[in-house]
């Protein structure tokens, strides 16, 4: 039957206080209390949320900043993905004060309160913010996204008129943190054959692509009641999207296409 | 197919699963055409079921007698019904992950439709044919 609610497993307990010790005389301190989701398979208990008190006058401006300050001088048992530290990786997508976005880009200032940090929902935990993307990568393998083509190769590199280059623009910058795709409700109840906003942006990237011949061959993969059409036009992916993309309107022109070739 | 025995498996051997259906197109296109439908068709049922709420027997057995608005409820029947048994099966095929009740709930809701769609239009035909 559908899920109402979490499995016993699942269920949140508060966890453990972290807090500054006493401030030196004469130094000013900015506190602010990040709360962090903690689980790991190892010590046998539910999730719980560990709370750490940052003094932010002696830390960088972003959500990632603050975590690594606490992984390395507070908790060095948190553990988090991250890598390029500036919104290009997708590596420290996780869902902070209710939304998906990536650590790296959300400054603590933007966030009133408790800082709230959690992994990306619906997801498999690995372990604290780390989820299980396998599903996720798989359903990016399934989609082949590399350009196939039937004319032979040419001797020098294939042409795409500016115009063309133009209708790539708000996919190809996807970085795949699947912070839309774990927004999505349709993804929540479905990930098992929905493929989710991220893999449709990504799989109309090369539909899009004036330079790839196999479109036919592409839209017969994703022509599915699960794959493509149990997107419902909720509209979480795009407003989610730390990059600014719209991964709704792709799945909308996928649609169209569908349509389209009917004649 | 059952999640229980997956683990021995690749991710990409459950995402492929059985391959894409070739259909949805269909499904998707009537929902809309459907609404559009609806659209027109429900406006004049509006106006004219307002404008027959005077409680006077007569003159609405007299309406339903025109052949025109008779095609018209029966046309909003038929995209009211349809549309609403689109809407349940994807609201069951998200919602519903156990097979067995899957299956029942879709039945249920398509026989539901042409049930209750059926009598509709069958009270609208009495009207029209009536005495």
């Amino acid at each position: 039957m559908a899920e109402f609610a979490l499995p016993k497993n699942s269920k949140i307990s508060k966890g453990k206080t972290w807090t500054l010790p006493p401030a030196k005389a004469g130094e000013e301190r900015k506190v602010r209390k990040f709360s962090v989701y903690r689980w790991n398979q190892d010590d046998g208990k539910t999730p719980q949320v560990d709370t750490y008190e940052v003094d932010m006058n002696d830390c960088g401006p972003m959500v990632l900043d603050a975590l690594i300050k606490i992984k390395n001088e507070i908790d060095p048992s948190l553990t988090f993905r991250r890598s390029c530290r500036e919104g290009v990786c997708g590596s420290c997508a996780m869902n902070i004060d209710g939304g998906n976005t990536l650590a790296c880009t959300k400054a603590c200032e933007d966030i009133d309160g408790e800082v709230k940090i959690y992994p990306l929902p619906h997801m498999p935990v690995i372990k604290d913010l780390v989820p299980d993307l396998s599903n996720f990568y798989a359903q990016y393998a399934s989609i082949e996204p590399w350009m196939k083509t039937q004319s032979p190769a040419p001797a020098r590199e294939r042409l795409q008129s500016a115009e063309d280059r133009k209708k790539l623009d708000g996919l190809y910058e996807c970085i795949l943190c699947a912070c839309c795709s774990t927004s999505c409700p349709s993804y929540w109840w479905n990930s098992d054959r929905y493929l989710g906003p991220a893999i449709l942006l990504q799989a109309y990237r090369w539909i899009a692509d004036s330079r790839d011949e196999m479109t036919g061959e592409r839209l017969d993969n994703l022509e599915d009641p699960f794959r493509l059409y149990r997107c419902h036009t909720i509209m979480n992916c795009a407003q989610t999207c730390p990059k600014g993309l719209n991964p709704a309107q792709a799945i909308g022109e996928i649609k169209k296409l569908m349509v389209e070739r009917r004649g | 197919m059952s999640k229980s025995n997956n683990h021995m498996r690749s991710a990409l051997k459950s995402v492929r699963g059985l391959g894409a259906a070739k259909e949805g197109v269909q499904h998707w296109w009537i929902q809309r055409v459907t609404a559009v439908a609806m659209v027109p068709l429900l406006l004049i049922l509006l106006v004219c079921m307002l404008k027959l709420a005077t409680g006077d027997h007569a003159a609405v057995a007299a309406a339903f007698k025109h052949p025109l608005f008779a095609v018209l409820a029966l046309l909003s029947i038929l995209a009211v019904f349809w549309h609403m048994k689109l809407g349940l099966q994807v609201v069951i095929e998200d919602y519903v992950h156990t097979e067995s009740v899957k299956i029942v709930s879709l039945l249920a809701i398509t026989f539901a439709t042409f049930v209750v769609g059926g009598i509709a239009a069958l009270s609208v035909l009495k009207m029209f044919f009536g005495a």
